[in-house]
């Protein structure tokens, strides 16, 4: 692959930007909500939908599509923040969030909301989900791709393995899976809560080819997701290396940013911080 | 001499059969197609039929990526597994979105047998009942297995279906023809009515053939569709009898025999016997050994429809 276009980038960052503050402004106007695994995957998400997946928002359900399932399904905003920006529903609709009658759950629910893929929220079932639509489509010899987000702290669930056995043992090379490695859940460290690692080493003796990644590096992110398109026989791992609430100071690396929205005050400085940031 | 065959081997031989005439049409079994019977399926279409290993949880999951897909897929495992082992995908994956997946189980009841409690599924009813969106039947022979299975793949969303391990005998005739939401008035009787779901319909209906010599005139009527529950019928009949007995072979708590008592209490309070487990595990043995044991036998349903209809007196 040659070198992504400088222009690309350019681009791709300002959407990021964009997607950011919306994700600050939903949650400070919700009052509750996952700004740390949300600000951790923007990249991750924002290279998806704006040079990825294969896609018609005028036409969610359209059979061709590329599946993206956000397994780490608390970080619905950034999922929400990523569809409105790529047209999916009106942008003003964010705000919204987790407020009663609204078509953008605490989690992302199916059915409601253009362009969420499934439901998920209870951790460790969107790789299988991912899996199924993958099975779908080597069975109708389509040639989609499926994308699923998974969370360093979510892999302690047991059911991601099974789907990843599932996944190399139907050789699902249409499926490929970004780890968000930015070390933090709930109570903690994730190596001192329940260590998943060593991550390559695992997801490579389930079968899956693997490659690391700067996680916020939207040069790496483009050439691992061409790297992973070019996959042969097997499901392909994505292990990106990220920052719990990055673009945030105050927000970076703190575990209590986990499940905790800002309040105005906070959300103002916040945005501050995201619209001078380079 | 009557005619034995058991759910799950109607369910193998319907599945072919509907194979043919929907091509979307996929089956996942987590390591016992063999004695789930999509097996059957699997040799005819190995290309639509994923064995998905000893792993339920994945088996939902995918099932319900497959249904996001356009497939309708039919995911078998024993009850216990099904149900228990893979409550939470089934909730989220599948329910709260309201999937068009079929969950078609086999082994339920304390009539495994001789594998005992570990594998005796005595809440599934329960557990699948009280989740939104989800519909759940409990066929009561190989005729209506047949016609259900049929039926659910031909409406879409969530469907829980509860088949059985041993033969039994099949029941309905030729001509009976299942309708999802309504309970089937088998036999009429104006002395007290048994509301009964899978293999207690049949032995609910030598019951009322044993009280009728003895003069009691006993309604037995069909409950296979536990959700939607045909209200209706349940309150017309247990006005018309005024003593009602409900029969399922599984724990009393949460099932047929709680489902009917919600609608009676609120619509049409009458004194009402529920025959099934009764808060215990289920044990290994053979299954006609463990009905009687667990005072689930002929005996004792002749036992608790007189109770009942004693009580009105």
């Amino acid at each position: 692959m040659t070198e992504p276009q400088e222009e690309l980038i350019r681009d791709l960052e300002a959407k990021a930007k964009t997607i950011r503050k919306n994700i600050i402004s939903m949650l400070a106007e919700a009052g509750s909500g996952h700004p740390g695994g949300s600000l951790s995957s923007v990249e991750i998400v924002t290279a998806l939908y704006f040079n990825v997946l294969r896609l018609k928002p005028e036409e969610p359900q359209w059979q061709d599509r590329d599946r993206f399932v956000l397994s780490k399904g608390h970080a619905a905003p950034l999922l929400y923040a990523a569809l409105a920006e790529r047209g999916f529903f009106p942008v003003d609709e964010l705000l919204t969030l987790r407020k009663l009658g609204s078509r953008l759950q605490g989690h992302p629910a199916w059915g409601m909301l253009p362009g969420v893929e499934a439901s998920t929220g209870s951790l460790g079932q969107g790789l299988s989900i991912g899996l199924g639509m993958a099975l779908a489509g080597i069975l109708d010899r389509r040639d989609y791709r499926v994308y699923v987000l998974l969370g360093d702290g979510e892999i302690q669930e047991g059911q991601v393995w099974e789907a990843a056995m599932a996944a190399a043992h139907y050789r699902a090379s249409n499926l490929t899976a970004i780890l968000d490695y930015n070390g933090l859940q709930i109570d903690g460290p994730i190596e001192k809560v329940m260590s998943p690692l060593p991550l390559p080493d695992k997801w490579r003796a389930f079968g899956w080819e693997v490659r690391e990644i700067d996680g916020h590096d939207f040069r790496d992110l483009l050439k691992a997701f061409d790297w992973a398109q070019r996959v042969k026989d097997k499901p392909s791992m994505i292990i990106a290396h990220t920052i719990k609430g990055k673009g945030v100071s105050f927000m970076e690396g703190m575990v209590d940013w986990h499940g905790k929205a800002p309040d105005k005050k906070l959300a103002g400085q916040a945005l501050e911080e995201i619209g001078a940031g380079s | 001499m009557e005619q034995k065959i058991s759910t799950r081997d109607a369910y193998g031989k319907v599945l072919v059969e509907l194979g043919r005439r929907y091509p979307e049409l996929v089956v996942l079994d987590a390591d016992l197609s063999k004695s789930t019977k999509t097996s059957e399926f699997a040799k005819h279409y190995p290309e639509r039929f994923f064995d998905m290993g000893i792993a339920e949880q994945n088996m939902m999951g995918t099932a319900a990526g497959l249904a996001l897909s356009g497939k309708i897929p039919c995911a078998s495992t024993f009850a216990v597994f099904a149900t228990g082992r893979a409550y939470d995908q089934i909730r989220n994956a599948i329910a709260y979105p309201g999937l068009n997946v079929k969950i078609i189980a086999s082994h339920a009841g304390i009539t495994v047998g001789e594998d005992g409690a570990t594998h005796q599924s005595i809440e599934d009813i329960s557990l699948m009942r009280t989740i939104p969106n989800m519909t759940v039947i409990v066929p009561a022979d190989a005729v209506e297995t047949a016609q259900a299975v049929t039926a659910a793949v031909e409406m879409k969303g969530p469907f829980y279906i509860r088949l059985g391990r041993p033969a039994v005998p099949v029941i309905l005739g030729d001509d009976y023809r299942f309708q999802l939401g309504r309970a089937a008035v088998l036999r009429e009787g104006q002395d007290a009515v048994v509301f009964a779901a899978g293999i207690m319909v049949h032995k609910a209906l030598k019951a009322a053939s044993i009280l009728e010599a003895e003069g009691l005139e006993v309604a037995v009527v069909n409950v296979s569709t536990i959700k939607p529950l045909d209200r209706g019928t349940i309150v017309n009949w247990a006005k018309k009898t005024k003593a009602v007995v409900t029969a399922e072979e599984h724990s009393i708590y949460g099932g047929l025999g709680s489902a009917v008592a919600e609608v009676l209490g609120e619509e049409c309070p009458v004194p009402v016997i529920r025959v099934g487990i009764r808060d215990r595990f289920g044990e290994s043995g053979c299954p006609e050994e463990l009905l009687t044991a667990f005072q689930m036998n002929t005996d004792s349903l002749v036992n608790a429809i007189k109770k009942a209809s004693e009580r009105k007196k």
